[in-house]
């Protein structure tokens, strides 16, 4: 075991650094960069398209893409080594994940050649920025129960419907969306996957106002939407099969993503300079306890995403441990902003960016860390996927197997 | 970045697996509970003339020269095996305490002993229910002699060597006793996993010599806990993925509701999060045998999250085990109990989870300072 570079790693390591040395001002100890929030400000969007340009002008953007659509050719580990390396610079917020990290490998697989050449590169530049269109009101973790329609007119397609939890919609160029194209097949069979552009008429975008205020989401409603079959990404009704690969992608992307907000440390500071019976609640023995724990769930995690890395190291896939990160990292999170605003007693009850503590940063992340326990795969979702794709256990019995989609019982209020 | 185990380690361990498949199956376990015998005899003489006990002891002192992570590979199939033999005591207590702080001469009368079984090494440490705490221990070093009772020892029914925790004026020292000695009384406990026994130990005037220094005495005792702590880790998670093995197996085969159980949610769900917890306990595990290998100032944090984190996952493990079994796993006869047993056996061995968190926050706010 050793948790140095290898002699190539180290050599890679260096380049990163020497070129963000030039281009960007490191962070200094304590500083952090600012979260998503900020990202539907016009201003975040520029400086971030900005820094991407800068990016992909010296060949590091999308690294893992290969040398044709601008990227380097990258392996898995080089990739990991970037985002260490560019996590300690002040960065604008990344809005292109979505594009960068799902739909741009999506249509790399299922895409047509004139769709790679037209989509890949100004993706990778940041120069057009996409949404995710897949989430509807009554297909969450049921995906594949989506409703929205298209409807084959001439040349073009003609979708009607309604998406929701679309991040960024508002100042997206492109989205890419499933639709229903067969109600008289099974569920999974009637589904054919699009390229949108988000300027089309008919299309109305509304932002989600969500529990703490912010509006990252946005619903997006379908009127005769016209989208040219040209812009159809894999064959008529056999969407399902590029929209998995489009979600393999999203958990992997969110369980690798850093979080950011307060960390252990700052749970500890907080913990020595808050009291609880007249003491440091740090000398409070139930503190303690609970102290530990989330510094140990923590380390564990920590500790597994060096054992995935160290197989994408040695030019592996990672093992079945790389899944669990998502289902550990959203609800520690959410127990240690809990856990924290209890300590501040009756100011805990603060979000005051004046007068609570910390400027309400634990505020912040306890009403943040409840949707990331939802995006890409609720927790109960990702137990099934642990319980089938890795421990080998026997998928849900299914009631909807075999029914025609339009058939698929809907509950009384879709009726 | 390389956090895993190199090739020939993975190799090392496959073999113990193989080896304990065939030679240690759970019937022999079940074997030594059910008998007076302390310990397979057998199983520890095969385990001796394959070299594990001297994994990590030098060529020099009769062992096979390898490291840590070595032992560690072995200690989690020992654990997987719940084999019924003292390596705990022997290996990652006495021989760990004399590689630490032996004189070149006590190395050369014990450690070749133990590397080849012909001696059963142990420690002897607590005297009271609770925390075994420097501060409360009572035995007393003097003169070449020890005078004390300790108890529960682990292996002190059998072991013909223990290291042992006392007083010496004001110092916290160790001291080496041959429990042929005289002066040393032996009196069996009944263990709540009978597979691994406990004793009660009196010295009177027992002869004994200093093992290390009275300066240094507090530190080393801490430091042989820590070392074990990280062993016991390896056969806590080795135990625990057995335990989760044996149960996903039993809940593929077993049908109610016309359908195997494995299929429902709310199994699926626990099985699930079972995974989680292990595979957690399991990257702790190993970042403590790295922490271990490497001699690390990190080894005293990194102790305390692999033994906590291990010690929880074994217990929730066996418990689910039985819960998942149903009526079955609360019969004598199936063998959910052997885990259920074995998990607080190690579990108290070197004080609890609880103990451990607190440890490690204490020893965070040090780091701190």
């Amino acid at each position: 075991m050793d948790f140095n570079d290898t002699p190539e790693e180290a050599v890679f390591r260096a380049q990163v650094r020497a070129w963000l040395d030039a281009n960007a001002e490191r962070l200094k100890p304590g500083e952090r960069n600012p979260g998503l929030e900020g990202r539907t400000d016009p201003g975040a969007i520029k400086r971030a398209q900005e820094w991407q340009a800068k990016k992909a002008d010296a060949g590091w953007a999308c690294i893992t893409w290969p040398k044709e659509y601008g990227g380097r050719g990258a392996t898995a580990i080089q990739s990991v080594i970037w985002n260490q390396e560019e996590g300690r610079y002040k960065t604008p917020p990344n809005i292109f994940g979505i594009g960068q990290g799902m739909l741009g490998p999506t249509i790399m697989v299922h895409g047509t050649e004139e769709q790679k050449q037209r989509y890949i590169r100004p993706m990778l530049r940041g120069a057009e920025i996409w949404c995710q269109l897949f989430s509807e009101p009554s297909a969450g973790s049921d995906l594949a129960g989506l409703r929205t329609s298209a409807v084959r007119d001439g040349d073009d397609w003609v979708i009607n419907g309604q998406k929701i939890w679309t991040t960024g919609a508002q100042y997206c160029k492109w989205g890419m969306i499933v639709t229903r194209t067969d109600p008289n097949a099974e569920k999974h069979k009637g589904i054919t996957y699009f390229i949108v552009d988000m300027q089309s008429p008919g299309i109305e975008i509304r932002p989600i106002k969500q529990i703490n205020g912010t509006s990252a989401f946005n619903e997006v409603f379908f009127t005769d939407v016209r989208v040219p079959d040209k812009n159809r990404v894999g064959a008529v009704n056999d969407g399902w099969r590029g929209a998995l690969t489009t979600l393999m992608n999203e958990r992997h992307s969110i369980a690798g993503g850093g979080a950011g907000g307060p960390d252990f440390r700052d749970l500890l500071h907080l913990a020595r300079t808050t009291n609880l019976h007249g003491r440091p609640a740090f000398e409070d023995s139930a503190v303690r306890q609970q102290l530990a724990r989330l510094y140990i769930r923590g380390k564990g995690l920590q500790y597994t995403a060096y054992r995935t890395q160290t197989a994408l190291s040695r030019g592996q896939t990672p093992g079945p441990e790389s899944s669990i990160g998502k289902l550990v990292g959203a609800p520690l999170r959410q127990e240690m902003a809990s856990f924290a605003v209890d300590l501040q007693g009756p100011a805990g009850a603060l979000i005051d960016r004046q007068a609570a503590p910390e400027e309400g940063v634990w505020q912040q992340m306890y009403l943040g860390t409840p949707g990331l326990r939802l995006a890409g795969g609720t927790d109960e979702i990702l137990r099934n996927i642990i319980a089938e794709r890795v421990l080998g256990l026997p998928p849900e019995i299914r009631v909807d197997k075999g029914l025609a989609f339009k058939d698929v019982p809907t509950g009384p209020k879709a009726q | 970045m390389n956090f895993d185990f190199s090739d020939d380690q993975k190799l090392l361990r496959k073999t113990a697996h193989d080896f304990l498949s065939e030679h240690a199956p759970l019937s022999l376990c079940r074997a030594v509970l059910e008998s007076d015998a302390p310990y397979s005899d057998t199983l520890w003489k095969s385990v001796a003339e394959l070299g594990w006990l001297g994994t990590a002891i030098p060529e020099e002192y009769g062992g096979a020269g390898f490291g840590h992570l070595e032992l560690a590979a072995i200690a989690e199939e020992i654990g997987h095996a719940l084999a019924p033999i003292p390596f705990a005591s022997s290996v990652y207590f006495a021989t760990e305490a004399i590689l630490l702080a032996g004189s070149p001469a006590q190395k050369q009368a014990y450690l070749p002993q133990l590397a080849a079984g012909a001696r059963i090494g142990t420690f002897a440490h607590t005297e009271q229910a609770g925390e075994a705490d420097l501060g409360s221990i009572t035995a007393a070093f003097t003169n070449g002699t020890l005078t004390g009772i300790k108890w529960p020892v682990a292996d002190g029914d059998t072991a013909h060597c223990a290291v042992v925790t006392a007083r010496q004026g004001a110092d916290t020292v160790l001291a080496l006793v041959d429990l042929s000695a005289r002066g040393v009384t032996r009196k069996p406990l009944r263990s709540i996993d009978p597979s691994r026994s406990l004793a009660e130990l009196r010295f009177d005037a027992t002869p004994a010599e200093l093992l290390g220094d009275a300066a240094s005495g507090a530190a080393t005792v801490q430091k042989i806990m820590d070392r074990a702590a990280v062993l016991l880790a390896f056969e806590q998670l080795g135990g625990a993925t057995r335990a989760f093995e044996i149960t996903r197996e039993y809940c593929l085969s077993r049908y109610a509701f016309g359908r195997p159980i494995a299929s429902f949610q709310a199994i699926k769900h626990r099985l699930a999060d079972l995974y989680v917890e292990i595979e957690l306990a399991r990257s702790n595990a190993y970042y403590g045998a790295w922490a271990l290998s490497t001699d690390s100032p990190e080894l005293p944090v990194a102790a305390c999250g692999a033994r906590a984190s291990a010690s929880d996952a074994f217990a929730l493990a066996s418990q689910e085990m039985i819960q998942l079994h149903g009526g079955v796993g609360y019969t004598w006869e199936f063998d959910c109990h052997l885990f259920y047993r074995r998990a607080k056996y190690l579990g108290a061995l070197l004080g609890s989870a609880h103990q451990w968190r607190e440890q490690l926050v204490q020893r965070l706010a040090a780091e701190e300072q």
